[in-house]
């Protein structure tokens, strides 16, 4: 109690502080700033950041502060606008609300959806903050009970989702999220910097798939596709209204499920090192479990939009634990913001004696939080009615631009032609994988946890063994300590109840089955992806053996499911679930156009990328797509290429970034942005 | 894309959004933007460093141009780095920062390196140094010397058995020291963090990161700090590190512990790798084929800059109390980073292939 009242002061020098009318108008700026960047799905807070960072240096500590605090605050509220409206994950923190978001946009409800994710983003926020205030006084101790074994268990129970997202044949969800586990083993190894599927002739795969790539390619490609196909516009009905003030009455009864996610989010922020990726999926997972009427989760059910939406926001309060008390940051965003606050150079320095020399300030930084999530709630609010009716136009006019925006994004993760490369073959992973009715968010799961599970399941086994040369108590103590019994219990939970589940949760729609064919021959490529990895991973040598024990224990685990699941096809007739093809179904006969010749004409962006450079290829694509796709008139399809290409030039140019290259760059000099 | 492009690129940048020309002069940056390429991630140290000086340098610099850092992270810092090796008559508008982690694959011969560090021209060299300590048990053991370490077994947060943490894994191996390297840690910040919660029982931080994160740790008696790698001082030698004037160098320490040599090529090893990773960690280069007007242009700039009456006082607080050095000054620092003797280079990746199971080829 002490504690507390010692901390009232330093809460009340906080509060005088921030609620300066300058102070907020850099609060406000930061988020404005940071809703212009953040809508755009992939981009976020990192390339707001850093565009932030050379006006930092000798800045008024609070201003800069409150300016950079605001941009960081927005993007979880606004990367919704994508993941509703666009089924495409706006940045890590929003992934699980694609399931339920997205359907509800296609019915119509955007602006339901986006207002009761805004409600829930704000509520979140401020719980997380609500709860830090206090938490942040006794947090010490706690975080540091939270060694490799207790950090390998949350990382397990984070998996463990896996279980209610599997979709109808859990099997399936098993060999997606190996999938994606293995997927994320490319690369060098963590402990011998041993190759796993990639070599030094092609660097670009040593470092591994970065999540932007992953998450925009296996949920965005797709979906852009299969919209394409339609020739239709995203809400197949008109808007119901305006519908933000029934997505608030929606938060209302739901309070209760969204403040129960608010607190997992703070709790899953505060754990250092799983920089709560995965923390919307776990709220997901509990919106699921502890629902009664589980029947419309996956086809627009909005419990499924309120939950990950109260966690994410209030993760970035958590995520400031680590951060401020022990300098490791949780995501990216946090990593430059530790940066610029040693550029705001006022002797401030994150680590263990913040919490002692300078509680005012780290209250300031939790309640500048807080603030920038309601301004950026309302303003997000306010922008949701006009920006939902984006759902309302031909989707072939937005499609293009779409696409741009997000090969850009891809492109800035490691500035390298590959990455398109990386995102088109990711993409068509996705396509598949929706088709033939394969759970995504597992996948994705998988890739999001595999270097956590992998590293802390090394260190883990590695100081175990020491301990355990010292002695058997010794060692059993640091294995079993009674974090780790309580999340085993838990994980073993979520996974009994997740299966019981799994059946009724039809994560991304139902999906007809017939014919045998198509889906057998995407399980053999699977089953030859996985055994190709089981070749590779058997192939490194003895002495750098512990970069081997990962993908050779997924693999061989998910070759076992596949085989099984080969088997189950074998003795099905082909109107099982387990042959489910959207190819076959009625959604199929809407389309306008065929799969492949949709496909092409992002092929020829890229080969024509790989040419002429992304600017030349991104003129020629938009003119013949709006031309030829779209039907426009030459003139019209002349005004929004050049309106297109002068928004992604702008955008490049204030992010201080490059475009792709091609052979073309190589061999003449051109004039910025054609390099 | 080549500087000169680079140049043109900027040139039509700034025409476009502006719509304003300009002219240049030589040795003039006036309305040029210089790009300082850093070839590691927004949230590193080295993005601290530049961060620091760009804004400075913009105006020391004739012209006053804009700086801005760019980032090119990618494969442990080599993906900029032979990035930066394929530009060519720089105008003055292109710098690069290098750092330890950039040394390091070069000194060991890392298949991917395609760089050579002698077409570059140092213009900047600032350096820092680092702080080994132990738990309280192990604490109590430490007399200056590792003679009554040798039979307890530590464990240690390590990056990677090739990065900057080959330079402590070494000390404590010549030390006669048994540690257990707990490898894939993602930054020092987390290999604190398991030493606080007890599953490390020895650690090192760079000095910014004992000052800041585990001198509280010292103080409340959870840690006792062992050695300080050192410091350089003119001639070559190791001394006392300035900002832990108390602490004892390795050096001593390793004069103290039986079976401990300072010569031969275990240490030459060590000192060879010390020097490219901390007293010279950080260079800033210019590319290869740059006039001499512009290399003085630029060391003319960072000298200003060294010699502002604030600088002690800005830059200790960012980027700890350590001398920087420009002109001559960086040559001579560029050239102890990277000139390691045959038999010491061998031993280390000898050395790294029995000990860590680390092969380069």
């Amino acid at each position: 109690m002490e504690l507390f009242l010692d901390a009232l002061p330093a809460l009340g020098s906080a509060f005088s502080q921030i609620l300066q009318p300058v102070v907020l108008a850099y609060l406000f700026i930061g988020v404005v700033m940071g809703l212009c960047v953040g809508v755009f799905p992939g981009l976020g807070g990192i390339a707001g950041l850093s565009l932030l960072l050379p006006f930092m240096f000798g800045m008024e500590p609070i201003l800069g502060l409150a300016l950079m605090i605001g941009m960081v605050a927005v993007v979880p509220t606004s990367d919704t606008f994508a993941s509703v409206l666009m089924g495409i994950p706006g940045s890590s923190a929003s992934q699980a609300t694609v399931l339920d978001g997205f359907p509800m946009a296609k019915q119509g409800m955007a602006a339901r959806a986006l207002s009761a994710a805004f409600a829930s983003s704000l509520f979140g926020g401020l719980v997380g903050a609500l709860f830090l205030t206090l938490f942040i006084l006794v947090a010490r101790p706690i975080v540091l009970l939270f060694k490799s074994p207790e950090l390998l268990m949350v990382s397990i129970f984070g998996l463990s989702m896996v279980g209610i997202l599997a979709g109808r044949i859990a099997l399936k969800g098993v060999v997606a999220a190996g999938l994606g586990l293995l997927i994320g083993t490319i690369g060098e190894g963590p402990f011998n910097g041993e190759l796993r599927m990639s070599s030094y002739d092609l660097p670009y795969l040593t470092d591994g798939l970065k999540l932007v790539i992953v998450g925009l390619g296996i949920f965005a490609v797709p979906e852009i596709v299969a919209l394409l196909r339609k020739d239709k516009a995203i809400s197949d009905k008109p808007n119901l209204g305006s519908g933000w003030i029934h997505g608030i009455k929606d938060w209302w009864a739901n309070k209760w499920l969204s403040a129960r996610c608010s607190i997992i989010g703070v709790i899953v922020g505060v754990i250092p090192g799983l920089g709560g990726s995965v923390v919307d999926w776990i709220a997901y997972g509990h919106s699921v479990q502890s629902a009664k009427d589980k029947s419309k989760f996956g086809t627009g059910d909005v419990r499924g939009v309120i939950g990950p939406e109260s966690s994410n926001n209030a993760k970035e309060g958590g995520g400031l634990v680590p951060t401020l008390l022990f300098g490791i940051p949780g995501s990216g965003s946090m990593a430059i913001f530790i940066g610029a606050l040693a550029l705001l150079g006022n002797g401030i320095d994150v680590g263990p004696s913040l919490l002692e020399n300078n509680l005012d300030f780290t209250y300031s930084i939790v309640w500048l939080l807080a603030l920038a999530n309601v301004v950026a709630t309302v303003l997000c609010i306010c922008l949701s009615t006009p920006i939902s009716k984006l759902t309302n136009i031909r989707f072939v006019l937005l499609a293009p631009f779409i696409f741009m925006v997000i090969s850009f994004a891809a492109f800035q993760s490691g500035q390298d032609l590959m990455d398109l490369v990386a995102l088109f073959a990711i993409g068509f992973l996705g396509i598949m994988m929706r088709r033939f009715d394969w759970s995504r968010p597992a996948f994705l799961i998988g890739f999001v946890l595999s270097n956590p599970v992998e590293n802390y399941s090394n260190n883990a086994t590695q100081i175990a063994g020491v301990k355990f040369r010292q002695g058997m108590e010794a060692g059993l103590s640091y294995v079993l300590s009674p974090i780790v019994l309580v999340l085993l219990v838990i994980t073993v939970l979520s996974i009994v109840i997740g299966l019981r589940q799994a059946k009724n949760i039809m994560a991304e729609g139902e999906v007809p089955s017939g014919g045998k064919r198509a889906p057998l021959l995407f399980l053999l490529a699977v089953f030859a992806f996985i055994g190709f990895a089981l070749y590779d991973a058997a192939g490194i040598p003895d002495y750098a053996a512990v970069d081997r024990v990962f993908p050779m224990f997924v693999a061989t685990v998910s070759i076992v499911s596949a085989l099984v699941l080969l088997i189950q096809m074998m003795l099905a007739p082909e109107t099982d679930t387990i042959f489910a093809d959207r190819e076959t179904d009625e959604e199929a006969k809407e389309n306008t156009f065929g799969l492949w010749s949709t496909l092409a004409w992002f092929a020829a962006l890229l080969a024509l990328t790989s040419l002429v450079g992304f600017v030349i290829a991104l003129a020629i694509f938009l003119f013949s797509f709006l031309r030829v796709r779209a039907g426009i008139t030459a003139m019209g399809a002349v005004i929004y290429s050049a309106a297109g290409i002068a928004f992604m030039c702008f955008m490049a140019w204030s992010l201080k970034r490059d475009f792709p290259a091609g052979l073309l760059q190589g061999a003449v000099d051109l004039p910025w942005p054609l390099t | 894309m080549k500087p000169k492009k680079l140049w043109a690129s900027l040139l039509a940048a700034g025409v476009f959004v502006l719509g304003s020309s300009f002219s240049a002069q030589a040795a003039d940056l006036s309305g040029k933007t210089v790009e300082w390429v850093i070839p590691f991630s927004e949230t590193g140290g080295s993005a601290k460093w530049a961060n620091f000086f760009a804004p400075l340098l913009g105006e020391a610099l004739p012209g006053n141009p804009a700086i801005v850092v760019r980032f090119m992270p990618g494969a442990g810092s080599t993906k900029g780095a032979n990035w930066f090796q394929e530009q060519s008559d720089g105008d003055g508008t292109l710098i690069f920062g290098s750092s330890g982690s950039t040394q390091f694959p070069y000194l060991l011969g890392d298949p991917r390196v395609r760089y050579e560090y002698k077409d570059w021209t140092p213009v900047m060299a600032s350096g820092t140094g680092g702080v080994a300590y132990l738990n309280a048990e192990a604490g109590a053991k430490f007399d200056g010397s590792a003679n009554n370490l040798k039979d307890m077994t530590f464990i240690y947060g390590n990056q990677g058995a090739t990065r900057l943490d080959l330079v402590p894994a070494l000390a404590w191996e010549m030390l006669g020291m048994n540690v257990e390297h707990v490898m894939g840690i993602k930054g020092r910040g987390d290999g604190r963090k398991m030493f606080e919660s007890g599953e490390a029982t020895i650690d090192y931080q760079t000095s910014s990161g004992y000052l800041s994160g585990s001198a509280t740790m010292v103080e409340s008696g959870k840690a006792v700090p062992m050695m300080t790698w050192g410091s350089l001082d003119e001639s070559g030698n190791i001394v006392r590190d300035p900002t832990f004037p108390d602490l004892p160098s390795f050096k001593e320490v390793c004069e103290k512990t039986d079976g401990c040599e300072t010569s031969g090529e275990a240490w030459d090893a060590w000192k060879a790798f010390f020097v490219a990773g901390f007293p010279s960690q950080k260079l800033a280069f210019l590319p290869k084929g740059t006039s001499q007007e512009i290399i003085d242009m630029y060391v003319k700039a960072f000298e200003s800059i060294k010699a502002r009456p604030d600088f002690a006082s800005i830059s200790s607080k960012r980027i700890g109390k350590y001398p920087m050095f420009t002109g001559e000054g960086a040559q001579t620092a560029l050239a102890n980073a990277i000139t390691v003797p045959d038999p010491a280079k061998k031993f280390v990746t000898g050395w790294l292939k029995d000990e860590f199971g680390v092969e380069l080829k």
